[in-house]
């Protein structure tokens, strides 16, 4: 849910991302951090456990410049993907405005992004929301790793829907902000449409 | 769609700052939030320049939605206070209208008491305002969101943001 202020004439928008654990949410979220200009990012939150694994949310605040006047702001949460923590997702999907799913690209991780992605599914429906009806991009992550699966492969397993897909290596930020860009259109778009 | 857009124009807004600025001073209160339910900072008055509010906010929002979750949990609707007790500052976060939250921060020259007590005052006002607002919304949405900023924006208004 958008929030759209007349008084300071600004866009706010959140984008959550979602996905098994160990797949690289946080990883997107720390090279964006790293690679945007100071004057357009706030803190980054990460509300991690002492591994470094996700406890809550990891956050961050995003400015992308004006559209008529209009600031527009993004908001970018990820979800703790271990399985446990199904309560915390939940809670973090209330309000959002799209979704970037981050599958593991690994052949070993593919029951994991199905369960995910399912979760992903009830999850919002849980919420009112219906995933097919959301701005919503699937990123395939690790793309870089020997044990990767095809594209063709993953498609047929995760993205039947043929939703946006982008192919990336988070460590290095490949794929990181083509998926970002795409999200975050979507969302205008879906604005524009004034849903 | 299960939550509509938030949309806050400048009459309410003015509004909603006249009150949470009258709470700042009766609740001797440093610093004064208004966040929406999502994490997203609706107005804050008082010396904001001193915190990262965007943060703030997204926290807030978390806690009262984990508290919201431990709630249903033990069977309650939700806990619509919250009270965070610190060495020289303290945090008074409370629901209003139940979708907007509430944060005063304020240290020893006021007192939970007080606070409370003003806080419950401006409450009711506050949620009269978004009422108001959330009716004004329909009604623009019935009639049609022609004066939505991003009606007539186009894909080349979009590509610009990224270039």
């Amino acid at each position: 849910m958008s929030f759209i202020n007349y008084a300071s004439r600004e866009i706010n928008c959140k984008i959550v991302y979602y996905g098994p654990g160990l797949c690289g949410k946080t990883t997107n979220l720390q090279y964006v951090y790293q690679k945007t200009a100071a004057d357009a990012k706030g803190k980054m939150i990460s509300l991690a456990t002492e591994t470094e694994r996700t406890l809550f949310f990891d956050f961050l605040p995003l400015s992308l410049g004006e559209i008529r006047g209009f600031k527009t702001r993004f908001h970018l949460y990820t979800v703790p993907g271990q399985v446990f923590y199904d309560a915390s997702r939940k809670l973090i999907l209330k309000g959002v405005d799209g979704v970037v799913f981050v599958a593991d690209s690994q052949e070993e991780r593919i029951d994991a992004n199905i369960e995910s992605l399912e979760n992903l599914r009830n999850n919002l429906k849980e919420q009112g929301y219906d995933l097919d009806k959301l701005p919503y991009i699937m990123q395939y992550n690790k793309r870089d790793l020997p044990g990767a699966m095809t594209v063709e492969e993953l498609r047929s397993e995760l993205n039947p829907t043929n939703v946006p897909e982008f192919e990336a290596c988070a460590t290095t930020g490949e794929g990181v902000f083509e998926t970002l860009k795409a999200v975050a259109k979507l969302i205008l778009i879906d604005l524009k449409k004034g849903k | 769609m299960s939550n509509p857009t938030l949309v806050m124009y400048e009459e309410e807004f003015q509004e909603v700052n006249e009150v949470i600025e009258r709470l700042l001073k009766e609740a001797n209160a440093k610093v004064i939030f208004l966040v929406d339910k999502n994490g997203q900072l609706i107005s804050g008055v008082g010396e904001t320049e001193r915190f990262d509010t965007t943060s703030l906010a997204s926290l807030t929002a978390g806690n009262i939605a984990a508290t919201g979750g431990l709630a249903k949990l033990i069977g309650e609707k939700e806990f619509s206070i919250l009270f965070h007790e610190g060495e020289k500052d303290n945090l008074h976060i409370s629901i209003v209208g139940g979708r907007v939250i509430l944060v005063v921060l304020f240290d020893n020259r006021s007192s939970l008491g007080l606070v409370r007590l003003r806080v419950k005052k401006s409450s009711e006002e506050l949620s009269a305002i978004f009422e108001k607002l959330m009716k004004k919304s329909e009604e623009r949405e019935k009639r049609g969101s022609s004066d939505f900023p991003f009606a007539e924006i186009t894909d080349d208004d979009i590509d610009n943001l990224f270039s």
